[in-house]
């Protein structure tokens, strides 16, 4: 039971990254329509970023906040400069342009800091808390994070007149245009916090599995199936979707088909989620006009 | 969103004599290749024409149709293996593979499409991403690997020309290749010009509207993933003769996502196209590792960004642009001087 309970708790812990990373896939897709195939890649990078300014000998936490700034003006820039071009061409190449800078930012980063792993520090204490086994203090930490994040997110988007401003331009761009919403700026913005979200995930997940260049691919899967299956347009739901995938990951793995089959776990998962309900269990359904 | 990719309809119902010309020209010129370049470019341009099949294939389902595959490696992997399987373990000599392996990632590929009929766009693209990512696992799990070869793969013998032909390996595979190429680039074109490609095409265009002119949309859906899959599994059993080697790792979700990268640069919509994006998956990876041992990918990934600000619709597209253009100009000058 003990070791049944861990499993639960642990999935918790990995399932806080997988929402964290499709916060930030929900974000994009919300503020752009395209999903970015390069978000755990530019996580990774910004996550690199941290350790270089830690290993120069930033505190902690500083290096947290000032990481997250460069991410975001990472993320800005990437939209202005590289996704803006391609704005008008088809959907398919965009996706090819994603997939550009997912290799660009993976070599840049084996490049530069090698493929060697790194071990990435944690801010919370190593001793476990409440005098249980059950759980680290990172893990929990972690969970604390994203809840955060999301709670945060969800009162920009709600409360602030440049929330609203930017779900209007995701929305409706003509009309947005229309009452004085600068929409291409918007779209930059939805850029720069989706990776600044990347970033938090990528600092949080790095001294769980450790810092290399690959580091996200696994991870960029779960927090698509999570996204999916909490529905792509409910940041909630991609919250709560990232939560159910983790916990499902590590029961079934550890219990049902060994560690061999985990990545095959996601595919079912996504597969027989969508068959039954393909917007998601907390999407909207999508109704066409003819 | 798939409906934005719409920029052509079937190919000609029968091509102009100038361009059948053409055709023959380049054919003369691709089998006269392998006299004229090393056994190695050889066998690299063999397998150009292996992806070629594959991006043809990748073209029905996503250019033609309208719904994106971004696990087609895992179609690839399965005739590959398939291919393997029967040399190794039972003997079946190479030639007679192709047709096996093609029927079943057929089977596959449509039963795969059934469930992916209720997906669209984004949520086909993950489904079919999961399917490329876990595939290397599939093929390494444990109960299977007396078939398999676990994580050490099969390896297979290169083929001798037949009939004492005056060729090596290389160049014999090469023709071998070609030859199926020929067979499947005329299928997918008689497929793609008549009824069943402008079905095709009215469901990747207007869904609604073809099926209440009586297209079979769930049909057609799921026999365009079968067909997608059949030719792409075709390449896999010939890439898998002409490595002699077949892995789990050689059919990472890279590879996949590679061919999705090939359709795209080489054309969407288009049969001339596949053989493009072929051309750019297999050369554009060495060239970006000679100008850059540190950091290829890097260099690959501005390729690729650079090949679409340049050109947005592929190869394909472009040279189709450019030729309309040329028309146009030669066709309004002389009324302009006259």
């Amino acid at each position: 039971m003990e070791t049944f309970l861990h499993q639960v708790i642990a999935g918790l812990a990995t399932g806080g990254i997988y929402a964290s990373v499709a916060l930030a896939l929900v974000m994009i897709y919300q503020a752009t329509h395209h999903v970015n195939f390069a978000q755990g890649e530019i996580a990774m990078f910004s996550t690199y970023i941290a350790w270089s300014l830690i290993q120069a000998g930033m505190p902690y936490w500083v290096a947290f906040f000032l990481t997250i700034v460069i991410a975001f003006v990472l993320g800005v820039l990437v939209e202005r400069i590289i996704v803006r071009p391609v704005e008008q061409a088809p959907v398919l190449s965009v996706v090819v342009v994603f997939i550009g800078l997912l290799v660009i930012f993976n070599s840049l980063a084996g490049w530069i800091y090698t493929y060697t792993i790194k071990t990435f520090p944690s801010p919370f204490p190593e001793k476990p808390p409440f005098g249980t086994h059950l759980v680290s203090s990172h893990e929990i930490g972690a969970v604390g994070v994203t809840l955060v994040v999301l709670a945060l997110l969800y009162s920009f988007f709600r409360f602030t007149p440049l929330g609203l401003a930017m779900r209007a331009a995701a929305q409706n761009p003509e009309s947005s245009r229309l009452v004085g919403i600068r929409v291409g700026w918007m779209l930059a913005l939805g850029w720069g916090l989706a990776s600044a979200i990347g970033a938090i995930a990528g600092m949080m997940v790095a001294p769980i599995v450790f810092l290399d260049p690959n580091m996200m691919s696994g991870i960029l899967l779960y927090a698509f199936a999570a996204a999916l299956v909490g529905g792509i347009d409910n940041p909630g739901g991609a919250v709560l979707g990232g939560f159910i995938v983790g916990v499902l990951e590590n029961v079934l793995g550890a219990y049902v088909i060994g560690n061999d089959l985990k990545l095959s776990v996601a595919l079912v998962l996504i597969i027989g989620v969508l068959v039954i309900r393909p917007s998601g269990l907390f999407g909207r359904v999508h109704v066409t006009r003819v | 969103m798939t409906t934005e990719i719409a920029l052509s309809a079937a190919p000609a119902a029968r091509p102009a004599r100038s361009r059948l010309a053409g055709l023959a020209v380049l054919f003369i010129v691709v089998c006269a290749l392998p006299f004229l370049v090393s056994s190695y470019t050889t066998f690299q341009l063999t397998l150009v024409i292996v992806y070629s099949i594959v991006l043809l294939g990748l073209n029905i389902l996503t250019g033609y149709n309208g719904q994106i595959s971004l696990g087609h490696g895992a179609f690839y992997a399965i005739g590959a293996y398939v291919a393997a399987i029967l040399m190794d373990k039972y003997g079946v000599p190479y030639w007679a593979t192709i047709p096996v392996s093609g029927a079943l990632c057929l089977v596959v590929g449509f039963l795969f499409g059934l469930p992916a009929l209720r997906l669209e766009g984004l949520y086909l693209a993950l489904a079919t991403f999961a399917l490329g990512v876990s595939m290397p696992q599939l093929i390494k799990y444990k109960g299977i690997d007396t078939w398999t070869g676990g994580v050490q793969g099969i390896t297979i013998l290169k083929p001798d020309p037949p009939f004492g032909l005056p060729l090596n390996q290389d160049q014999w595979l090469f023709y071998f290749c070609l030859a199926v190429a020929a067979v499947m680039f005329w299928l997918g074109w008689n497929l793609l010009r008549g009824r069943v490609g402008r079905a095709l095409i009215a469901i990747r265009d207007q869904p609604i509207a073809a099926e209440a002119m009586g297209v079979n949309n769930a049909m057609y859906k799921s026999l365009a993933f079968g067909v997608s899959a059949m030719f792409t599994g075709v390449a896999g059993a010939l890439g898998a003769i002409a490595v002699q080697f077949v892995a789990p790792d050689s059919f990472s979700i890279f590879l996949s996502i590679s061919f999705l990268v090939g359709v795209v640069i080489g054309g969407i919509a288009s049969i001339s196209g596949a053989i493009w994006g072929a051309l750019f998956i297999q050369f554009v990876p060495n060239i970006a590792d000679q100008i850059s041992k540190a950091a290829p990918w890097a260099i690959y990934g501005v390729f690729l960004i650079g090949f679409m600000y340049v050109m947005p619709v592929g190869v394909a597209g472009a040279i189709r642009i450019f030729w309309a253009r040329m028309k146009r100009k030669a066709g309004s000058s002389p009324q302009r001087s006259g």
